[in-house]
């Protein structure tokens, strides 16, 4: 076979090469932020089920929270403005509420907003999150009263 | 860290979602099918002067593996990561191209070895494994549970090659345990053991790690009833395998141990006090082993010890001159001599593809090794739970240490120790258990992925406002 052939099968076998490291990592590129799902897909089920329009902004007014209150435990009645969402509550220093108790975690879990609608978020704590007395291993919605334990530490969203 | 850490959490609660992505995967393993099977021909084409006769067996042979991997991700971990089956099918076609070429070589030398033959059954059993892998674990989850079991069964494994009768000793290491006609490194199963191990400890003493102890010298030692156990069992591995002068995976080890104690409770002073243990460790081995001093001076001084004082660089000598030779796009297959190198097949591996193949070909594959790492990091980011992201953290770094320590001892970077290059050196043992590590990764991808379920009380809420409005009413 002549040096020519020899080379250019060389040439081309490299290029096939990096032609492979460079669609994987396109293919990761593309995937950095997956897929915007559209507004209506998400909550449409949802949203479809809810009350008529008109009757929806004076319950919105009335059913809005704006502060995280602590109800029970050693930080009782500490609060958060729901303003600053999302919220972390745990034992470190970047806590937005630190709790002082030995059964909570150092990130122990997140409270954030989609829309109108409130969730807590366990962020792989020992002892869990629980709303009610149900622990929770996914995010989860909350409403006005709520009690969310976290420990001997219960919080509530309040008006 | 904690940034990154909240985020893909809010991701998915902010309305966006990861999509399957198993078009992508299939579209990357046909290119990752012209890597091996291209890879096979070129050979062919430039030892033997034509296309191979079994192109169309072997290649055949090959896509039947990788479209059943591909397939039995897409019915049971549909959201898995897109890139880490086709990289790895790439890097194994590779080898397995690399190791035919060696072959070819020693056939031409008299000394035939059918060590590509051999290989290519060992992948097919490691894509059985993964299959299996994937079908049988579920959720990755249930692997905490066997937290102390993995680290109990890990130290038996390691201590199997000392036992006499079954223990064998090769090259000057005792890792190798022969039944019957097989031989098996059960280090190589024991390191993913040990990353559940250290997972499912880890992620449940954490916190007692991280907070409760003294300040001692700039860095807070935790108690030693948080530490002890893992310590314990680290140490017992860790003596073993230098007692099998398996110096390394001995590395390896240590270096897992301490990324993943420094993931799991955020403290930067670890990878000081492993750095310092790391330098006490090694003087201390230096001036006890002869044979560690000989190693380290053959990595300063490789001409004192090439062609005199009993020829013992020969191997990382003959590499670099091979890879010098072979420059930025290589000989071309054929064109080299790679079979100069001894155990060009196993550790050697990267100085055969620099050499053939070129800087080049020799930079994709790093590429390739840090695409694997990045998805496995990229999992731990995205995954919801912390036994999950330590593993994956886990597994992951397994591939970036075991990467650097060999290409590093190749390329002479730092000193010579044994290791397989995960995917492309001859050996069943690494090969098999590194295809289950991506099994496990790919299912903790699929979990981490996949949108999280409808939220579970959406009912009650809707049970809130519709009391709400019949009130106002």
């Amino acid at each position: 076979m002549s040096e020519l052939t020899l080379f250019l099968i060389r040439i081309s076998y490299l290029a096939i090469l990096w032609i492979f490291v460079l669609s994987a990592i396109s293919v990761i590129r593309s995937d950095m932020f997956g897929a915007r799902v559209p507004e209506a897909a998400r909550g449409g089920g949802r949203a479809a089920g809810r009350t008529p329009k008109p009757a929806k902004p004076p319950s919105r007014r009335r059913g809005t929270p704006t502060h995280l209150l602590v109800t029970e435990g050693s930080n009782a009645g500490e609060r958060v403005d729901l303003a600053n969402a999302p919220i972390l509550i745990g034992r470190g220093a970047d806590a937005a509420i630190r709790l002082d108790d030995d059964y909570v975690s150092t990130r122990h879990a997140r409270i954030a907003a989609s829309g109108e609608t409130w969730f807590v978020e366990d962020l792989g704590s020992t002892n869990g999150t629980y709303v009610g007395t149900v622990r929770i291993t996914q995010p989860t919605t909350i409403t006005l009263g709520t009690q969310v334990r976290i420990g001997k530490t219960i919080l509530e969203l309040r008006k | 860290m904690s940034q990154t850490a909240a985020t893909p959490g809010s991701s998915s609660l902010m309305g966006f979602v990861h999509r399957r992505r198993r078009g992508a995967e299939l579209f990357l393993l046909v290119l990752a099918l012209a890597v091996g099977i291209g890879a096979y021909a070129a050979v062919g084409i430039g030892v033997q002067e034509k296309v191979p006769a079994d192109l169309l067996g072997y290649g055949g042979w090959l896509a039947a593996l990788v479209i059943v991997a591909h397939v039995v991700i897409r019915f049971v971990a549909p959201y898995a990561d897109p890139v880490l089956l086709p990289v790895v099918a790439a890097l194994n076609g590779l080898g397995l191209a690399v190791i035919h070429r060696l072959d070819l070589a020693k056939e031409a030398a008299d000394k035939p070895h059918a060590f590509a033959q051999q290989q290519l059954t060992w992948m097919t059993l490691g894509v059985v494994l993964f299959v299996v892998t994937l079908l049988a674990l579920r959720d990755h989850r249930v692997l905490q549970r066997f937290t102390y079991t993995s680290g109990l069964a890990a130290i038996v494994l390691l201590l199997l090659p000392m036992l006499p009768g079954i223990g064998r000793t090769i090259n000057g290491a005792r890792i190798w345990i022969h039944v019957g006609p097989f031989s098996f490194q059960p280090g190589e199963v024991a390191k993913v053991l040990l990353v559940v191990t250290f997972s499912g400890y880890l992620v449940l003493h954490r916190d007692a790690l991280a907070l409760a102890g003294r300040r001692f010298l700039f860095v807070d030692l935790p108690r030693g009833r948080d530490l002890g156990p893992i310590l314990v069992m680290w140490v017992v591995s860790l003596g073993i395998l230098v007692r099998q002068q398996d110096l390394g995976s001995s590395l390896l080890f240590f270096g897992l141990f301490l990324v993943m104690l420094y993931v799991a409770t955020e403290r930067p002073g670890w990878l000081v006090v492993g750095g310092l243990l790391f330098a006490a460790g090694a003087t201390l081995a230096y001036y006890l082993f002869s044979h560690v001093q000989v190693r380290f001076d053959i990595w300063l001084h490789p001409f004192d010890y090439y062609n005199k004082n009993g020829d013992q660089a020969f191997q990382p000598v003959e590499a670099q001159f091979g890879m010098g030779w072979g420059g930025l796009i290589g000989r071309g297959f054929g064109d080299g001599d790679p079979n100069r190198v001894p155990f060009a097949e196993s550790d050697f591996i990267v100085a055969a593809i620099g050499e053939e193949l070129g800087l080049t070909a020799v930079i994709a594959v790093i590429l390739l090794y840090g695409l694997i790492v990045e998805r496995a990091l990229r999992i731990a980011l995205i995954c919801r739970d912390g036994f999950g992201k330590l593993m994956a953290t886990g597994l992951g770094s397994i591939f970036a240490l075991q990467v650097f320590v060999v290409v590093g001892g190749v390329t002479s970077l730092i000193p010579l120790t044994g290791l397989t290059t995960p995917f492309l050196s001859y050996g069943g043992s690494s090969l098999i258990a590194n295809w289950v590590i991506v099994a496990i990764l790919l299912r903790i991808s699929d979990q981490a992925r996949r949108p999280a379920p409808q939220l579970s009380d959406d009912t009650a809420a809707i049970g809130d406002d519709a009391t709400q409005v019949v009130k106002l009413g």
